[in-house]
């Protein structure tokens, strides 16, 4: 650990006591709650509460020990520079993880640049001129990027993730040091997960720019979410599909995969521009100022994926389709972090 | 209305209601009057970050109720609060009043919520209040929050950084108001005024003259505003007051406090469970005299009174874990004598006076939920309830200070908030909610969430009646 995880852990450690001594917010969240199970607070019960914080900021506007206040208590910043610390320590594997950490924004960027261009060198050594004619008819995308690329390239991304994920989640379960976890809490997890109850600010929404209270970063981080599931499902109806039925793409418009592919690719487009006008115009002090970068080129990289495949749809009859395609698989085919 | 209204322009400007001050109190007021159709301005000594006075730092209001009411469990009914204020009053309050406030809080929380301010089940470590007071999501300033939000909405003139200075009173009228406003003198006319700018507690001077020097000593829980300055202008006007002038609501809290607005973090719940000195290493009260919650209003003055205005509670490893975490970290030594050098204290001392505690302890069955009789014998002043011998390292250290909440002495006011004058004589155009006028109704004592129950109360009467005379 070096000096600034050390600040970090230390500050969220020093909020933390003074929250435990007021607990006034404890109608808010998860967090709050949990952290009344605790009179003094070990690395992995902060690493936890971190982790359990949305960013919803009802607790710093409640604050009355909030900047001005000789006491600075700020909770969401504390919290999310702690999270922040987690991804990295957990995260696996850990050279990337440290890369990111010097410069996630432009990485994240890069990655998926060189990716698409992989992808349309790819396209282009295939066949010249691929990449500016129309390409249309059944399996027309294969003869702008090959299937065999297109879908290894695809499953490599994907089981990269998996097993990522994995790994992080197992590293940070195991220093979590969770004993005994029953179905119910489980099941409370995903029900709270799947509803984002803690954005809910004890009924009231929760503060989205300053003091007031609205739901709509709620709202938009389902149609995200929500939409992101949409087009994973779009993916392995249309690889079922292909795969087993032997039906290859392009898929009719009221066919499942498009279906799913069109919703998703709206709930995105609708949730990542959303999220990225409220991070404009959102009071930035309860917010940690360097982590913003991370967060906007990851917004960036899924609207990307979905504006580019909302008009490779649109326009999949025309020259501009093999562009988009590669385009559209660039971002979504390179590892992202966290 | 623009946010930006200049000292300048509000020279020119003849207002229907002004609002003296920020808190719960001072908003309910200019809500309601607003409501009635009056234009209203609240001056607020603050600037707005913090906004709110004391209110900021309270979490629930004492709302009578017959049958379960939203987050109120149970039923607690007007005989019964009027009891529970009686026993803390000690008789120094107003029979008529306080029953008139009581029954308009059944209505309280109703009006809270319609205006933006969220309720939630009573919290953990609170739940003795669950039945009795309905808690505010987020505390005080969270209802702070939603007042000044609704205000705005409605049209109401908020000024920060805004001191009243002097009520021009003349022949049973106010004329005008003196104001700094954002550094700048201004001469401020309204047809009517409400005051609800708290108590004196924040005017270390004002407090000397009861307490002499040691008022320095003294911590201020709450905003560092309730400087009296127009309550104290009120009164060498003429108008009449009540509540002891010398009293103050003072409570035992932890001595590194800041000087202001500490708030509830800084409270030691640790006294049962401990013995607590003076400077000279002695003991002086019984520290197991009572349940926290009905004795930690008495260590305040018991602070007070001991040289130097500080003591310290001790305790040792059996005790950690009995009492809600404190901000401030415990000092911690091995040995009594190692932790009197770290609290300043002569060591020999303290040490005589432990094993003199110890030798004293009498045998008992220990239960830290209720009153279990574990008593000294033979010792002065007795240990009555929790006593057990202190000999478990690490052994741990608290200092107490005197804290603040508020001060008793007040305007005197009619039943319809309006202030009177020391003829019996109402001031046609003026009247007083929150703390200034408290002392009406609690003269001495306290009752959880009672100040915000008669700020609300009040004040909404207070804007309705200034909003009627000025529209008339």
């Amino acid at each position: 650990m070096h000096e600034t995880d050390a600040a970090i852990l230390t500050e969220a450690n020093r909020v933390m006591e003074i929250c435990n001594a007021c607990r006034y917010c404890e109608g808010y969240c998860a967090v709050f709650p949990a952290m009344t199970l605790h009179r003094s607070f070990a690395e992995a019960d902060l690493n936890h509460l971190a982790n359990l914080c949305h960013n919803c900021k009802a607790c710093y506007y409640a604050c009355q020990y909030a900047p001005p206040h000789p006491f600075g208590v700020n909770v969401p910043q504390a919290f999310a520079l702690l999270r922040d610390e987690t991804y990295r320590r957990y995260a696996w594997p850990a050279p990337l993880a440290r890369l990111f950490e010097r410069n996630g924004t432009v990485v994240s960027l890069v990655t998926a640049l060189v990716v698409t261009a992989v992808l349309l060198l790819t396209a282009g050594l295939t066949a010249p001129g691929t990449l500016v004619h129309a390409a249309v008819g059944a399996r027309a995308f294969y003869r702008v990027i090959p299937w065999a690329v297109m879908a290894g390239v695809a499953t490599l991304a994907l089981g990269y993730a998996v097993l990522a994920m994995t790994i992080g989640a197992v590293r940070y379960w195991r220093q979590c040091g969770s004993a005994q976890v029953t179905t119910a809490a489980i099941l409370r997890g995903v029900h709270d997960a799947f509803t984002l109850r803690n954005l809910g600010g004890g009924g009231q929404g929760c503060n989205d720019k300053d003091e007031s209270f609205s739901t709509t970063r709620r709202l938009l981080h389902h149609a995200m979410a929500y939409g992101f599931l949409a087009c994973f499902a779009a993916t392995c109806t249309a690889a079922f599909a292909a795969d087993i039925l032997g039906w290859p793409a392009p898929y009719p418009w009221f066919s499942l995969p498009v279906i799913l592919g069109t919703l998703g690719g709206l709930g995105l487009l609708v949730g990542t521009s959303g999220l990225f006008g409220l991070k404009l115009v959102t009071d930035p002090t309860p917010l940690a100022r360097r982590l913003l970068g991370g967060d906007i080129a990851l917004l960036v990289l899924l609207w990307l994926t979905a504006a580019s495949g909302m008009l490779a749809l649109g326009w999949r009859q025309t020259s501009a389709m093999p562009l988009l395609l590669a385009i559209h698989l660039g971002p979504q085919e390179s590892p992202h972090f966290p | 209305m623009p946010d930006d209204l200049q000292p300048g322009v509000l020279d020119q400007i003849t207002w229907d209601v002004a609002v003296v001050g920020g808190g719960n109190a001072a908003l309910c007021a200019a809500i309601t009057a607003r409501e009635a159709g009056a234009h209203v301005v609240l001056l607020e000594a603050s600037p707005r970050s913090f906004r709110g006075g004391n209110s900021r730092h309270t979490r629930n209001l004492r709302a009578m109720h017959d049958r379960p009411d939203g987050v109120l469990v149970e039923a607690y009914g007007e005989d019964e609060y009027w009891d529970d204020l009686l026993r803390v009053t000690g008789g120094q309050t107003d029979e008529h009043m306080a029953r008139m406030t009581i029954r308009a809080s059944a209505g309280a929380p109703a009006w809270m919520a319609a205006r933006g301010v969220a309720f939630q089940p009573s919290l953990s470590g609170t739940l003795s209040l669950g039945r009795t007071n309905a808690f505010f999501l987020g505390g005080g300033k969270a209802l702070v929050n939603a007042y000044f939000a609704t205000a705005e909405r409605l049209g109401v003139q908020i000024l920060y950084d805004t001191e009243v200075t002097a009520v021009a009173l003349n022949a049973g009228l106010v004329r005008e108001l003196t104001l700094v406003s954002r550094g700048f003198p201004v001469t401020l006319r309204a047809r009517a005024v409400v005051v609800a700018s708290g108590g004196f507690q924040a005017n270390t001077s004002w407090m000397r003259e009861s307490w002499g020097e040691a008022a320095d000593n003294f911590i201020i829980r709450g905003t560092p505003f309730a400087k009296g300055t127009v309550l104290r202008d009120l009164l060498a006007q003429d108008v009449a007051q009540v509540g002891d002038p010398t009293q103050c609501h003072a409570v035992a809290i932890d001595a590194r406090a800041p000087k202001y607005d500490g708030g509830i973090v800084t409270r030691l719940d640790c006294v049962p469970f401990s013995i607590v000195v003076d400077c000279h290493g002695q003991r002086f009260y019984d520290e197991g005299e009572d349940v926290w919650p009905k004795r930690y209003a008495i260590w305040g003055r018991l602070v007070a009174q001991r040289p130097d205005q500080i003591a310290y509670a001790i305790i040792d490893a059996k005790a950690d874990p009995l009492f809600m975490p404190s901000v401030f970290p415990a000092i911690r030594a091995g040995t009594i004598r190692e932790l009197a050098e770290k609290l300043g204290l002569d060591p020999a001392t303290l040490e005589a006076t432990v094993a003199g505690f110890n030798a004293a302890v009498v045998p008992g069955s220990f239960d830290g939920a209720r009153l279990d009789g574990c008593q000294t014998e033979g010792l002065e002043p007795p240990k009555t309830h929790w006593a057990r011998t202190i000999d478990t390292p690490p052994f741990s250290g608290y200092p107490l200070r005197p804290g603040i909440t508020f001060t008793y002495l007040g305007v005197k006011v009619s039943e319809q908030a309006q202030v009177l004058m020391n003829d019996g004589r109402p001031v046609a155009n003026l009247w007083a909610s929150g703390e200034i006028m408290a002392g009406n109704i609690l003269g001495r004592g306290y009752l959880a969430g009672f100040g915000m129950t008669i700020g609300t109360v009040f004040g909404r009467i207070a804007g309705e009646q200034a909003a009627r005379y000025a529209r008339n």
